[in-house]
């Protein structure tokens, strides 16, 4: 009865009210992951779940016995960032930062969902494989608000990691 | 190094230094911390023994609290108390208030207002007993619509006889507006942990103005600022929110004092949206009087807004109406109506946010009338001095920018007719606008220490909310003691260190700029005096000092001693004897759907010019920021409030719609060149307002040049921009 975060086993919390969200904020104490509203509606929350990006808030953490969490604390350290975050810092892709973690989970989770094909209300060919257009990054991103407005910088960041990547 | 600045300091010291780094486009210095989730915000710090408290709200619009059932809840598991203090404070202070906000909390003004606050082990429990309170009160009827009560005239300025100038004119328009309420909406929730020990108390929070905010949360306690510590290094956004200390630091303060164990206190996003400052909506009148060749002779600009009864504050929505026009004959009044929604106050821009775009779109009515194109009826608007009071301008760069702009963005100089392009379903315009924001400048002390090893430090509790100080002051430091600021420790946020200006009216920057500035020049005179040079006579670079016959290495210097000196700026009457302003211009370009109304923005520039830029990269990012709010302002924001208890019907992020990232197309930002002397002693301004003050009036302008729908309610939803079409 345990969650993975960032390859760490977490012991269930006792409190079946305690979000995932909360959980990995304060018993795991990786407070990377922001709480921005607790009711999926910002993004800020992002992490990735068996590789899927997931509003952790939105998740009991007793629902996730066995699930590998991903946190922007997995993406990268201090001492080696993450591609992901060097671009954001490249590129400004913050202020405040206080999007940011979620901004980058969600980021790098999205690409591999295009990467898979996955369509978006931006795809104008179904059939086709979707390609990273710009228009492409704002849609899938659109599910994290950055009240900052760094938008413009985050879609930059994002277009330049996933060159590097590919 | 203390300055009171009375004359303009057009030395432009930073030009003349050698290190290279003031200005440059350089990463910020805690952004790995950001980027990897390392940065602390308020509600993260590790306290031993923390206890959770969720504040407790009543659904009442105005009233009394009878009674607060203590053991309704008590016995519940992990609860510890409630508390229900007369100090508890229910509203959040406005910006610089320096005293205690509204007390006590009990006596409820609007729908929503915290009054109590259940604390527990842990925050499920917190939670769940915050339901369970049982609250008795008894409520009260009172006003809560804007539209169903007289007003008060705040203040009115008059020259000539506008109503006469109007009638002679040979082209006037005559137009009245509508805005809605909006949110700051920083991503952070209000957060603070307090604790209390040794008659002391240290709280970390989320807020703008740390040596304001001490003195209001002493005030509120009944403690000596002395007694109190607030540490901020981080802050998720603040956009005004957290200008003033607001309930929830009072509320975990006060539960650290009774139960001698730390505390913290978390808003729900509900509760932000419910309890902090809104915006207030306005009603606005803009009357424009020209000659035949579009040439102002007549200025009107009249606005209705609002507030909680006993709140000083009133949205300054003709503040740049008073000098950016010309216009000998005018007429500006603010009138306030009293109402019972939560206190209004400062979001992002206060006044020009609202105010700016308003104008904007009258002078495009009048270009069109006129048959000029709107960026030459600008132009040939531009006073030669505040038309109000004569005084001459700084520096000032708004016809540069209109110019600059309009290149950049391939604006196509002619006389405009609406619906002049379709693409399939969408009708395609571009739109213009003017940018105005007053600049403000406040006192501002910052200690710079040369560590003996040749590196420096900075210390002042001002914040970074996001705005770059972090990274600008320490290019100031660096540029004037030939650093580079990788070298240079930037310490923040913590009312330990000298007091700054705080994070607001755009005045960060310039003042705390200045005061570090100052500290530096303190450090160059101590260091000639070393040497026996006059201190004009040291270059300072890489870390050595340079003189007529001489070099030394820093560290060589200091001698294995730190050396200090702290900066002391205040404003005086440099910034009195002129009108300073920032200035800038918005172009837009939109794509407006026929058949939905729909509005896209396609693109956008603007041009500003914001004194010495110093970091053209986190500059040009508030200037996104700003043209980010803009599209929300134009097209989504506004606070719902139900006419008959006035509360809040919208208080969350999916009803309360700020831009997205799919709602932001390319944008466009050009800094230009200036230096304004009368502003500070670094020639610089503000940079985080000036994005959002007109713009929005630029996307309103492109709308109608778009489809010909000439919309006067803002936020130009789909429903507005289909009624105003034009139907065939
Ligand atoms: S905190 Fe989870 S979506 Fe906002
Ligand atoms: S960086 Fe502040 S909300 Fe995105």
């Amino acid at each position: 009865m345990a969650i993975s975060i960032n390859g760490q086993d977490y012991p269930l919390p006792a409190d079946p009210r305690t979000s995932l969200l909360d959980f990995i904020r304060r018993e795991a104490g990786l407070t990377g992951t922001k709480k921005g509203c607790d009711h999926g509606q910002c993004g800020a929350c992002t992490v990735i779940v068996n590789g899927i990006r997931i509003n952790s808030c939105l998740s009991l953490a007793v629902t996730n016995d066995g699930d590998e969490v991903t946190t922007i604390e997995g993406l990268g350290t201090m001492a080696a960032p993450g591609t992901m975050q060097e671009a954001f810092m490249a590129h400004d892709g913050f202020q405040c930062g206080y999007c940011t973690p979620g901004q980058i989970c969600s980021a790098t989770a999205m690409l591999q969902e295009l990467a898979a094909g996955w369509p978006s209300d931006a795809t104008a060919d179904l059939e086709a494989a979707p390609t990273l257009t710009d228009e492409e990054i704002r849609e899938r991103m659109s599910g994290n608000l950055c009240r900052c407005g760094a938008y413009a910088n985050i879609v930059a960041a994002i277009r330049d990691a996933a060159g590097e990547h590919a | 190094m203390h300055l009171k600045q009375d004359k303009p300091d057009n030395r432009n010291v930073l030009d003349t230094t050698a290190q290279g780094v003031i200005g440059a486009p350089l990463t910020r210095p805690e952004g790995l911390l950001k980027v990897t989730g390392t940065a602390t915000y308020a509600a993260e710090y590790e306290v031993e023994g923390c206890l959770e408290g969720v504040l407790v709200s009543v659904p009442i619009m105005s009233g009394e609290v009878l009674s607060i059932d203590e053991d309704s809840v008590l016995a519940m598991p992990g609860v510890v108390a409630v508390i229900s203090d007369e100090r508890l404070t229910g509203r959040a202070a406005q910006g610089t208030a320096g005293e205690a906000p509204f007390q006590p909390a009990q006596t409820v003004c609007y729908w929503g207002q915290p009054v109590a606050l259940v604390v527990a082990e842990t925050f499920e429990q917190a939670r769940d007993a915050a339901k369970h309170l049982v609250i008795e009160t008894r409520a009260q009827d009172v006003p809560v619509d804007p539209e169903k009560v007289d007003t008060k005239v705040e203040e009115t300025t008059r020259t000539g006889d506008l109503a006469h100038a109007m009638a002679e004119a040979a082209h006037s328009v005559d137009v009245e507006f509508t805005t809605e309420g909006h949110a700051s909406a920083a991503m952070e929730p209000h957060a603070a942990i307090a604790q209390w020990q040794d008659d002391s108390l240290t709280v970390h929070a989320s807020l703008q103005m740390l040596k304001f905010n001490r003195a209001e949360l002493a005030d509120s306690l009944g403690l000596k600022e002395e007694q109190v510590r607030l540490v901020s290094p981080y802050v998720g956004g603040g956009f005004g929110s957290k200008l003033g200390i607001s309930q929830e630091a009072v509320a975990a303060s006060l539960a650290a004092m009774h139960l001698g164990r730390p505390v913290r206190v978390v808003m729900s996003r509900q509760q932000v949206f419910q309890t902090i400052m809104r915006r207030s909506e306005t009603h606005q009148r803009v009357r424009l009087a020209a000659d035949n060749e579009g040439r102002l002779t007549g200025f009107g600009h009249e606005a209705r807004v609002s507030n909680l009864p006993g709140e000083s504050f009133a949205e300054p929505v003709l503040q740049s109406s008073q000098f950016l026009y010309a216009g000998e004959n005018r007429l500006l009044q603010l009138e306030i109506a009293r109402i019972h929604r939560m206190t209004a106050g400062s979001v992002r821009a206060p006044g020009e946010a609202v105010g700016v775009q308003t104008v904007e779109q009258a002078m495009d009515m009048l270009a069109e009338k006129a048959g000029i194109d709107p960026v030459e009826l600008r132009l040939r608007n531009i006073p030669e001095k505040h038309p109000a009071n004569g005084k001459p301008f700084s520096s000032r760069k708004l016809a540069e920018a209109l110019r600059e702009g309009a290149k950049a963005f391939g604006w196509e100089p002619r006389p405009r007719k609406p619906r002049h392009t379709r693409e399939g379903e969408w009708w395609i315009g571009t739109g213009v606008a003017s940018a105005a924001r007053v600049h403000a400048v406040v006192e501002a002390k910052a200690r710079v220490t040369l560590r003996p090893d040749g590196t420096a430090v900075v210390e002042t509790d001002m914040t970074d909310i996001g705005t770059g100080t972090y990274a600008i002051l320490g290019q100031v430091a660096g540029e004037m003691l030939g650093l580079m600021p990788d070298d240079i420790d930037v310490r923040l946020g913590d009312t330990d260190f000298p007091a700054g200006s705080g994070s607001g009216g755009s005045w960060g920057a310039a003042s705390c700029g200045s005061a570090v500035f100052l500290a530096c020049e303190g450090l160059r005179k101590k260091l000639a005096e070393r040497l026996k040079v006059a201190d004009d006579g040291l270059t300072l670079k890489d870390g050595f000092v340079r003189w007529d016959g001489g070099e030394k290495a820093l560290t060589e210097l200091l001698d294995g001693k730190p050396l200090d000196a702290t900066g002391h700026f205040e404003p005086g009457d440099s910034t009195e004897d002129m009108a300073i302003s920032s200035y800038g211009a918005f172009f837009a370009e939109v794509a407006v759907n026929h058949w939905t109304g729909e509005t896209r923005v396609r693109r956008m520039t603007g041009a500003f010019g914001i004194g010495r830029v110093l970091n053209a990269r986190t500059a040009r990012s508030q200037c996104l920021g700003g043209m980010t709010w803009c599209i929300g302002n134009a097209l989504t924001e506004t606070l719902l409030f139900d006419p008959n208890d006035g509360h809040l019907v919208n208080c969350d992020l999916a009803e309360y719609h700020v831009p997205v990232n799919r709602d932001v197309p390319d944008l466009d930002v050009l800094l230009l060149e200036e230096r304004d002397g009368s502003a500070s002693p670094i020639q610089a301004k503000g940079v985080g307002e000036l994005g959002l003050c007109g713009g929005a009036g630029a996307i309103a302008n492109a709308i109608y040049d778009a489809c010909g729908a000439r919309v006067f309610a803002y936020p130009m939803a789909p429903n507005r921009v289909l009624a105003a079409m034009p139907q065939n």
